[in-house]
């Protein structure tokens, strides 16, 4: 069964790969031929290739270069990088996108902590059904999201009408169009697609805690505040990180949501972010390198956040195992 | 035993509903509203946005799909959607079979390559994928559209497989092949029957992020080529400014994922769980 062994004993240099030589030496593959591995991988892999990773490259690549799309480009070194960090828009951007965090990542977190406080203790009846409901913003076509909240938001619309209703006429805006609350806006309908997701991850978590931890701190005297920072809490600790890195994720990624509510970042640049700006430069101004650039920061980014995210999982895990042992 | 109703765990688990109830309503709501309006006028809307419709009229269901052209968009989301699922779920299969039960050299340092897929956005492989496409002449065709969501959907579907075949039972396939079973013989007729539910909930996933993709076809895409969400974004004219068939439309761009979200729940929120912890 370890007949294959010999053939790959690679020097595991991240914890995906030590994880994963782990389980190799431990368990034996039951296949000892590997060259048939690279046949069932090929296919995939080859499409992988021509259309992920040589465009990375790619993209890493024209952002050096002065390039309308169409015409031959010109090598201009860093010059492209040189410009973002003078660029108004950018920063606005970027800017944005970090507002942004706070209502698809701060919030929802929040929100989420809150409510599975709520459900933790003892049974619930129908929780099928509050699942399945407040997990359905995060299935949804964002486009179509964008335009339910487009239509609530108007002028005329549900909210302002509601508002008039209550004696509130004077609050009623076109909150999409008002330079000072369209950002709230689409914060708002951030945090609405992203708490369930929060709450889902949080309640699953919550079902794995010990529920003698709670019968030990009630024993102590912990009201149900204490309980919650002192048992659920720490429990969650895994599943905050992981609704962390992915709404986090997604406040550095929001295009289409965006380019519905507000039509690609207005009333002025009050809600552009980093990929609409990514989209404007390549396709409507035919700046291809300076689009790039821009991709290449934002991509950064990304991958650098998930990276330490995953790295402070893993030695949670390390740690874990290390007090288990 | 039935707590009684106003004992302190009673009033909680009742405040609890209650609060669950008010976001649940939050939640769901919208969605409600927006399927209303379809089957509502633009004069019945202004007057009571609220109110149920007084017919059920299903003019501006044929408006949007006739006149605002979904009939086209419709068609362009199922000739994309159903390839993208089709072929990145046997890829990924046969990947994830590479991975879970073989060790080969480069294993590692291959799969670190896929992890990356599951990491980049679009934008930071749209712009040569676009130069890609119009040297290879795909450029507004339904291949622009297909293959780029094939590699990244195959980078998610490894890891996916790849876990399932992890915990799959080696003495299975030991036994298999003690048999004298060939590996697709092991494949085919030992382990895809086992491996049916992790297929299942990869073909939901991938259903659900194919049909609402954007940013690809946005850029790839021009015309009839559309898919349901562009086109419904993109809605310029007359409708777009027809709240009612503007919902309409939005309910046939919604109706396919709910659909099976309601009858998959289960592998949609496990499986977008269980993704995420393990990417």
């Amino acid at each position: 069964m370890t007949g294959g062994t010999e053939a790959g004993l690679k020097p595991a240099s991240s914890t995906l790969g030590t994880r994963l030589a782990a389980r190799l030496r431990g368990g034996g593959r039951p296949f000892a031929r590997p060259y048939q591995a690279y046949l069932f991988l090929l296919p995939g892999l080859a499409v992988y290739v021509v259309f992920v990773l040589i465009p990375i490259f790619g993209t890493f690549r024209y952002s050096f270069f002065d390039w309308t799309g169409f015409s031959p480009p010109t090598f201009i070194g860093l010059a492209n990088y040189v410009e973002l960090t003078r660029d108004a828009d950018f920063w606005k951007a970027i800017g944005n996108n970090a507002f942004f965090v706070i209502f698809y990542t701060l919030i929802p977190i929040l929100l989420g902590l809150f409510l599975t406080s709520l459900m933790t203790r003892g049974r619930l009846r129908g929780l099928v059904i509050f699942r399945t409901g407040l997990f359905l913003p995060q299935v949804m076509s964002p486009v179509v999201v964008g335009i339910i909240w487009r239509w609530l938001f108007a002028l005329d619309g549900p909210i302002n009408e509601l508002l008039r209703a209550v004696g509130l006429a004077a609050w009623a805006r076109p909150w999409l169009g008002d330079f000072t609350f369209a950002p709230y806006a689409v914060g708002v309908v951030g945090s609405w697609v992203q708490y369930g997701l929060c709450m889902v991850l949080f309640i699953a978590g919550a079902q794995s805690i010990d529920e003698e931890l709670y019968d030990a701190a009630r024993v102590f005297g912990a009201n149900a505040w204490q309980q919650f920072r002192h048992v659920t809490l720490p429990g969650l600790r895994q599943q905050i990180l992981v609704a962390f890195v992915l709404t986090f994720i997604a406040a550095l990624r929001v295009f289409d949501l965006v380019f519905v509510l507000t039509r690609s970042g207005g009333p002025g640049k009050q809600t552009l972010v980093t990929s609409i700006l990514v989209y404007q430069q390549t396709f409507n101004r035919n700046r291809a390198g300076y689009g790039a650039a821009i991709a290449v920061v934002m991509t950064l980014i990304i991958v650098l956040v998930s990276v330490v995210v995953l790295r402070l999982q893993a030695r949670d895990e390390a740690r874990d195992a290390a007090i288990t042992v | 035993m039935r707590r009684s109703r106003f004992s302190p765990a009673g009033q909680r688990t009742a405040l609890t509903y209650a609060l669950l109830g008010v976001f649940l309503f939050i939640a769901v709501m919208p969605f409600v509203g927006i399927v209303l309006t379809a089957f509502k006028t633009t004069a019945e809307l202004a007057n009571s946005p609220f109110a149920l419709p007084k017919a059920w009229r299903w003019e501006n269901f044929v408006a949007a799909w006739e006149g605002a052209r979904f009939a086209a968009y419709f068609q362009s989301s199922v000739l994309v959607v159903v390839p993208v699922v089709v072929i990145s779920t046997i890829l990924a299969t046969l990947s994830g079979f590479a991975f879970g039960m073989y060790r080969f050299p480069g294993d590692s340092l291959l799969l670190l390559i896929i992890l990356l897929g599951l990491m980049v956005p679009f934008e930071a492989v749209i712009i040569p994928l676009w130069q890609i496409m119009g040297d290879l002449g795909l450029r507004n065709t339904y291949w622009a559209l297909i293959l780029p969501q094939v590699a990244l959907s195959f980078a998610f579907g490894t890891f996916w497989m790849r876990a399932n075949f992890k915990n799959l039972p080696t003495e299975l396939v030991d036994a298999a092949v003690v048999d004298g079973c060939t590996t697709w013989d092991v494949l085919w007729r030992v382990l895809f029957p086992l491996s049916r539910p992790a297929i299942l909930s990869l073909v939901v996933l991938l259903f659900m992020w194919t049909w609402n993709e954007f940013f690809l076809v946005l850029v790839m895409a021009s015309g009839d080529l559309r898919t349901l969400p562009v086109g419904l974004a993109l809605l310029r004219g007359r409708y777009a400014t027809d709240v009612p068939v503007m919902a309409a439309a939005s309910v046939m761009v919604l109706l396919p994922v709910l659909v099976v979200y309601i009858f998959f729940q289960r592998q949609f929120i496990q499986g977008m769980i269980a993704g995420a912890l393990k990417s």
